[in-house]
């Protein structure tokens, strides 16, 4: 969804921005304006493509040692601000300007700055974004500066580094922080049910029957006469409370929220290499088992219908309001969570599955070094600098996000327990390495724009599961 | 103003004027191109120029990031192989047909009444009141009326003993339901078009039908509609190609979705170009619905003879 919203930065990130963040200058409208009668909106593309080339950002070019450094989330801004200022005071000659946009325009201002040569020094980078980046030449390898040449991997949470290492072994992002996937829930509702927390310890789970995990959400599950979904005469036709959240059809980000956990307890992976895959697994029976079980549940009556939760499904909304009982969802959503009133947030690991443990998807962040910028060395500096315990702890005490480095993740799990969450079932994961990578390849996004429309029609019944065989040839191709 | 002059230096009863006329001819030409300059420079530089760009582009395989190369009729190939092409021109014909097809009946009916009921312009201007509202408020303030869950839409439909609709989630309602939010904003617009129409019909036709004795239909039918076709063609040109250029209503709502539903042209042209920054396909698009914006315009002006009145 392309709201307006999506572009303004809340004014408490504004606020807290201690530089006023960089005006972007003149940015093309993110989409062509519907003008009545007028023609020449036909040719909307073709003038918006050509406004690209000429406006783009025309924000003051980085001159002697000023660093220009983009990010998305606008909770971290205060952290990352936390960190330019400790910066500057050991580097006095340079200055760290943030700015910050949300997740939608971010992408589309990134591209339009870089076309036109106003780009950032550095900026925030994604795992289905960078490889485009690296065929591109747009960022820099960090092995060719000072600064982070001496990079050392063993120094972040275990595989993070790796997801940033392209196809010609260089090093192209700074491991910044991970997340992973955990369920969360109110105790209120647990102990309506007659459970406790610990119910929710240990859970199986199996694409046949669904383990203790079914059983769980079933029970969990409360339909219009206060029938429980394990119970004699459910209604999943009229059904109140669900036992599982839903965030949608998972098509627009390789289900890592809704069933990426589900499918990687099969132990099915996503493609057929850790990184730079050149074979996606979607048309393995592992996962379409595990898809087949998943959105079974709608008709069971235990997770909301595309019909109710639409385009822009919010688990968190759902919970909130006692419309589910358990949200799946990943680390970055514990602080909106937490901000939920009228409710008593625990959060459970996922279930263990067919190969014996549970499994999260492992996605982290990471700073690149964009080709354009005129002061490498300098923006090097403020990487490695990204990529220290100095300013992972500082962005771990935020409590926002886990950092990279395992100082930093252990200064997040403790500002976390300090507001009273265990983030355990979080990190857990991770120590253990029951993690499955995010799908690191080339074409990252045409692959979702297939993805995205097939998934949906799964979730809507209007699509066979068996159909992702066809699908992921088509995907295939495009990485051939 | 240079463009009168000749017709006041002829009715000078001086008997050179005719021939200082005849002499200075030559400079309002001249005059009349500087004076058309600006608006030329504009067309060129703003529609034109950029027009003959997005042709150009469309055979070029462009990413924006690196630089673009031609790859001469690859991208139309594609086009026509494309089935989410296909899609969105159905989709996009579907939502034309019932956005103009309920619209313009919606606001031939408001217009004749606005004129055959009131004379009030307070009553007569509150009809325009939904096309003072943005696209896009307007787009999400039915989105949130119609949510499956929380719409007060929804809530009134369970109240009267029906089921709640998907309205924005359901691939069947999709297109319908975003064809009549717009028919909601724009029928006050066409109204007020089709209204400036019935205004200029002569007065006197009504009287002499009503001598006659005809019926309020059958002066609609045989005078209103007869005279009213010049307008109602032009309206209908003018409507059709906004509506074939639907955009920010579905990119608010649906974003496209369920599945392909409400993926219409112009929301497809987008993604190609802004998600997946594929310029050169995105500009292919561009250029089939110039084409079929021709072509429509061109049947729709020679079927209603939109040029010819038959007032005279």
């Amino acid at each position: 969804m392309n709201t307006p919203n999506d572009s303004m930065p809340t004014p408490s990130a504004r606020a807290s921005a201690t530089p006023p963040a960089v005006a972007p200058g003149s940015a093309p409208a993110p989409g062509a304006r519907r003008t009545r009668r007028r023609w020449r909106a036909v040719a909307g593309t073709a003038v918006a493509a050509g406004m690209i080339a000429v406006s783009g950002c025309a924000g003051p070019a980085a001159t002697g040692t000023s660093i220009d450094y983009w990010l998305w989330e606008s909770l971290q801004l205060p952290g990352y601000q936390a960190c330019a200022d400790a910066f500057q005071e050991e580097n006095p000659d340079i200055q760290i300007r943030i700015t910050q946009y949300g997740w939608g325009d971010y992408w589309q201002k990134l591209t339009a700055g870089l076309v036109a040569g106003a780009g950032p020094d550095v900026f925030t980078d994604h795992l289905t974004k960078y490889p485009e980046f690296v065929t591109r030449d747009v960022i820099l390898p960090l092995d060719d500066f000072a600064a982070t040449a001496d990079f050392d991997p063993t120094g972040f949470q275990e595989g993070l580094a790796d997801l940033w290492v392209g196809q010609d072994g260089k090093q192209y992002g700074m491991p910044k922080d991970f997340d992973t996937i955990a369920l969360f829930y109110d105790n209120a509702m647990l102990e309506e049910a007659g459970m406790t927390p610990e119910d929710l310890e240990g859970l199986t789970w199996n694409p046949e029957d669904g383990g203790t995990f079914e059983e769980v959400i079933a029970h969990l599950s409360i339909d219009a006469n206060g029938v429980r979904g394990d119970e004699e005469g459910f209604d999943p036709n009229n059904v109140e409370v669900y036992g599982l959240a839903s965030g949608g059809s998972g098509g627009g980000g390789h289900g890592q929220t809704q069933w990426s956990w589900l499918a990687g307890a099969t132990g099915w992976e996503y493609t057929n290499a850790d990184v730079w895959g050149d074979e996606y697994n979607y048309d393995d029976p592992r996962l379409q088992a595990t898809l087949e079980w998943y959105f079974g549940l709608v008709d069971k009556g235990f997770l909301p219908s595309f019909e109710r939760v639409g385009t822009s499904p919010n688990p968190a909304q759902q919970l909130g309001s006692g419309q589910a009982a358990l949200s799946p969802d990943g680390s970055w959503t514990i602080a909106s969570y937490g901000r939920l009133e009228g409710i008593d947030l625990g959060i459970a690991s996922v279930p263990s599955g067919p190969i014996g443990h549970p499994v999260s998807m492992y996605n982290g962040l990471g700073d690149s070094i964009s080709a354009q910028t005129d002061t490498p060395e300098e923006a090097a500096e403020w990487v490695a600098f990204l990529g220290s315990d100095a300013c992972q702890v500082l962005i771990g005490q935020e409590g926002v996000v886990f950092p990279a480095r395992p100082a930093g993740t252990q200064a997040a799990i403790d500002a976390f327990n300090e507001r009273g969450v265990d983030v355990t079932p979080f990190t857990n994961l991770v120590e253990n390495d029951y993690t499955v990578l995010f799908p690191v390849t080339t074409n990252g996004a045409d692959v979702l724009s297939i993805l995205n429309p097939v998934m949906d029609g799964i979730y809507i019944g209007s699509r066979e599961v068996s159909s992702l065989t066809e699908v992921n040839a088509e995907i295939n191709s495009l990485l051939e | 103003m240079a463009i009168t002059s000749p017709g006041v230096a002829h009715s000078a009863p001086n008997g050179r004027t005719s021939v200082d006329a005849r002499r200075r001819r030559p400079d309002d030409t001249k005059l009349a191109l500087l004076f058309i300059l600006p608006a030329v420079i504009g067309l060129v530089v703003f529609y034109f120029w950029p027009l003959a760009r997005g042709i150009w582009l469309s055979f070029t395989s462009w990413d924006l990031l690196s630089p673009s190369q031609l790859i001469g009729f690859a991208n139309y190939q594609r086009m026509f192989a494309d089935p989410v092409f296909w899609n969105a021109v159905q989709v996009t014909l579907w939502y034309v047909v019932l956005n103009i097809g309920i619209q313009t009946i919606v606001a031939l009916v408001i217009a004749v009444l606005m004129q055959r009921l009131t004379q009030s312009t307070f009553v007569r201007s509150l009809i325009l009141a939904p096309f003072l509202v943005s696209n896009v408020v307007a787009a999400l303030v039915f989105f949130w009326i119609l949510d499956f869950q929380l719409g007060i839409g929804n809530q009134m439909l369970e109240w009267i003993g029906l089921d709640r609709i998907g309205f924005f989630t359901s691939e069947e309602w999709a297109i319908p339901t975003i064809a009549l939010v717009n028919v909601w904003r724009h029928m006050g617009y066409t109204a007020l078009l089709i209204f400036a129409g019935l205004q200029a019909i002569p007065a006197n036709l009504y009287e002499a039908a009503r001598v006659d004795g005809a019926s309020e239909t059958r002066m609609f039918t045989g005078i209103t509609l007869p005279l009213l076709r010049p307008i109602l063609g032009l309206v209908l040109i003018i409507s059709v190609i906004g509506s074939f250029q639907v955009f920010d209503t579905v990119s608010v709502t649906t974003g496209g979705g369920p599945v392909n539903a409400s993926r219409v042209l112009q929301v497809y042209i987008y993604e190609n170009a802004f998600a997946q920054f594929d310029f050169g396909y995105a500009s292919a698009l561009s250029v089939a619905m110039l084409a079929i914006l021709v072509v429509v315009t061109f049947f729709q002006y020679r079927i209603t003879r939109a040029g010819q009145t038959d007032l005279n």
